[in-house]
């Protein structure tokens, strides 16, 4: 019977000790122990959630960045292109230019070879001219040295001469 | 996870081989005993011993050298006639002597309580009992496992907030598990959502009972006592679990055990059966916790003495077939020591289980009619 019969210091003790602990446990061992654990589980969860959101970030990323990429080469493709049509458009005109330029100096040259020789024909027509009087002269001093050549000469010059 | 079973089998294989080696020491001080007793009576009673053993003292006895006892002398504190008298429980000399007009009673319905004794010596029988407030082996054995508890998961604790969101290790890795699993496994699948203002309660009680136990397994002196065993304390466990209940309590409990829904009226009106069997109930399940906890540690305990006390009686007989027989007895009582280890948890486990079963039950918010009537 008497160990079927609960004793009133061991209630009294046990109730108070228990209490006590039970409460010191609570605020200093079971708080921080069950905060730390949801804490640690939250982390976890987080840094997991983190690392998909993370992938997935990365394989937008990675899409972007084709994207991105695909961009640039187009437009490094237009600016070639356009260079290159800016270039051949240079070349054309100063071509075209170049042609002028030179169709215009020859046809200067041309003129001024044209003036040239018609001055080079004027020189030469009076150089012939003035030979030909210093030529005439000297035949006609040659001819008329003696006075019948004179008359003779006269005669002839009067005959030709028409009177009105 | 490699790591916490290697603690773990630390753990079993320490426990293990001190319990073994405790039972020799066990078998010592029974057999000092039995010789101290021979001259008085003269005849081994065996059954006496186990309940000395399993029962609650005011001394904590270790040994017996020869005819000197090695005990832990605890103090007596006496509430009596409005008067407290606090002394040394070695004056009563192994309950040999009174002392103040006190002594302890050494046979009777009063066996091993402190009486009154009248100046001639003999036992006041006409006057009550005092008030016995003493710190018995038992008490004693409370506050060192209490202490142990405090001592444990405060420093865990403190290792906790030291390296928050790290991995633990060691002891705090393998207690950890124990954490987790009254968490996860016992009181949030009970109680539901509002489980954490119950955590506290719940973690000190599995722990309280799971260290008491395993403390009880250890014959001699941290542990030895039979705390868990000691119906007073599994009925202060009880009473905190039924009050926490109660008070946790919403409407739909108190309807529910006033006017239970769901059963035929006739059954509530004149005479109301099913009220009383409700409340009935409610007393029934604090009770039944208080007696298997008590009763299964008690059993264990009796078991064990038990196989140590046939090594006497048959030693009695003939010295050889007491060799013989301890050879069998120890492995039994070896295997008894491994099933009260599962019992230790199990226990705990149970009591535990209960508790929180209890609390979200009282806590629950929404009625459900068809559950749990048969709880116990």
């Amino acid at each position: 019977m008497e160990l079927v019969t609960p004793q009133i210091g061991l209630i009294f003790w046990m109730t108070l000790s228990f209490l006590i602990v039970l409460f010191i446990l609570g605020k200093f061992a079971w708080k921080p122990i069950m905060k730390a654990l949801k804490d640690r589980q939250e982390s976890i969860e987080g840094s997991l959630l983190a690392a998909d959101r993370a992938k997935e970030e990365m394989s937008q990323l990675v899409f972007s960045n084709e994207q991105l990429m695909k961009e640039a080469k187009d437009e490094r493709d237009a600016m070639l292109r356009d260079a290159r049509k800016i270039r051949d458009n240079i070349i054309g005109e100063a071509k075209t230019k170049a042609e002028e330029e030179a169709n215009r100096i020859v046809e200067t040259a041309k003129e001024n070879i044209h003036f040239e020789k018609m001055a080079a024909l004027t020189d030469l027509k009076n150089q012939i001219a003035i030979l030909s009087i210093e030529i005439a002269e000297k035949i006609m001093k040659e001819n008329l040295s003696t006075d019948d050549k004179q008359k003779e000469l006269v005669t002839k010059l009067l005959n030709e001469t028409h009177f009105n | 996870m490699k790591g916490y079973k290697h603690h773990i089998s630390r753990l079993l294989f320490l426990i293990v081989l001190i319990f073994s080696c405790s039972i020799l020491f066990a078998g010592e001080a029974e057999s000092a005993k039995t010789n101290k007793e021979k001259p008085k009576g003269d005849s081994l009673n065996v059954g006496t011993m186990i309940l000395e053993h399993i029962a609650d003292a005011h001394e904590w006895h270790i040994m017996t050298i020869g005819t000197t006892e090695v005990t832990i002398p605890l103090p007596v504190i006496l509430y009596d006639n409005g008067k407290i008298s606090v002394f040394c429980s070695c004056q009563f000399n192994h309950g040999e002597t009174a002392y103040q007009g006190y002594k302890i009673e050494t046979e009777g319905e009063n066996k091993g309580k402190i009486v009154r004794v009248l100046d001639d010596g003999t036992v006041d029988k006409t006057a009550a009992l005092p008030l016995d407030l003493s710190i018995t082996k038992n008490t004693m054995s409370i506050f060192i496992c209490l202490l142990i508890l405090c001592v444990i998961f405060i420093s865990i604790a403190r290792r906790y907030s030291r390296n928050p969101n790290k991995a633990p290790s060691g002891f705090q890795a393998m207690l950890e598990v124990l954490i987790l699993f009254i968490r996860d496994d016992i009181v949030q699948p009970s109680i539901g959502k509002k489980y954490e203002k119950y955590m506290p309660y719940l973690l000190t009680l599995f722990f309280f009972i799971f260290f008491c136990n395993l403390l009880g397994l250890i014959p001699f002196f941290p542990g030895g006592a039979n705390i868990t065993g000691n119906i007073a304390i599994t009925m202060v466990l009880a009473i905190f679990t039924f009050i926490i209940t109660s008070f946790s309590a919403k409407k739909s409990y108190w309807v529910h055990l006033v006017n239970t829904p769901g059963v035929p009226w006739w059954l509530k009106l004149p005479i109301p059966i099913m009220p009383i069997v409700e409340i009935i109930g409610v007393i029934t399940k604090p009770f039944v916790l208080m007696v298997r906890l008590f009763a299964n540690i008690t059993a264990g305990h009796i078991i064990v003495l038990g196989f140590i006390g046939l090594i006497f009686i048959f030693g009695k007989m003939n010295v050889g077939i007491g060799y013989g027989t301890s050879v069998v007895s120890v492995a039994f009582s070896v295997f008894m020591g491994l099933l009260e280890l599962l019992v230790a948890f199990l226990q705990a486990y149970v009591f535990t289980l209960l508790s929180s079963l209890y609390f979200g039950m009282a806590s629950e918010e929404h009625e459900h009619h068809v559950e749990n009537h048969t709880n116990h």
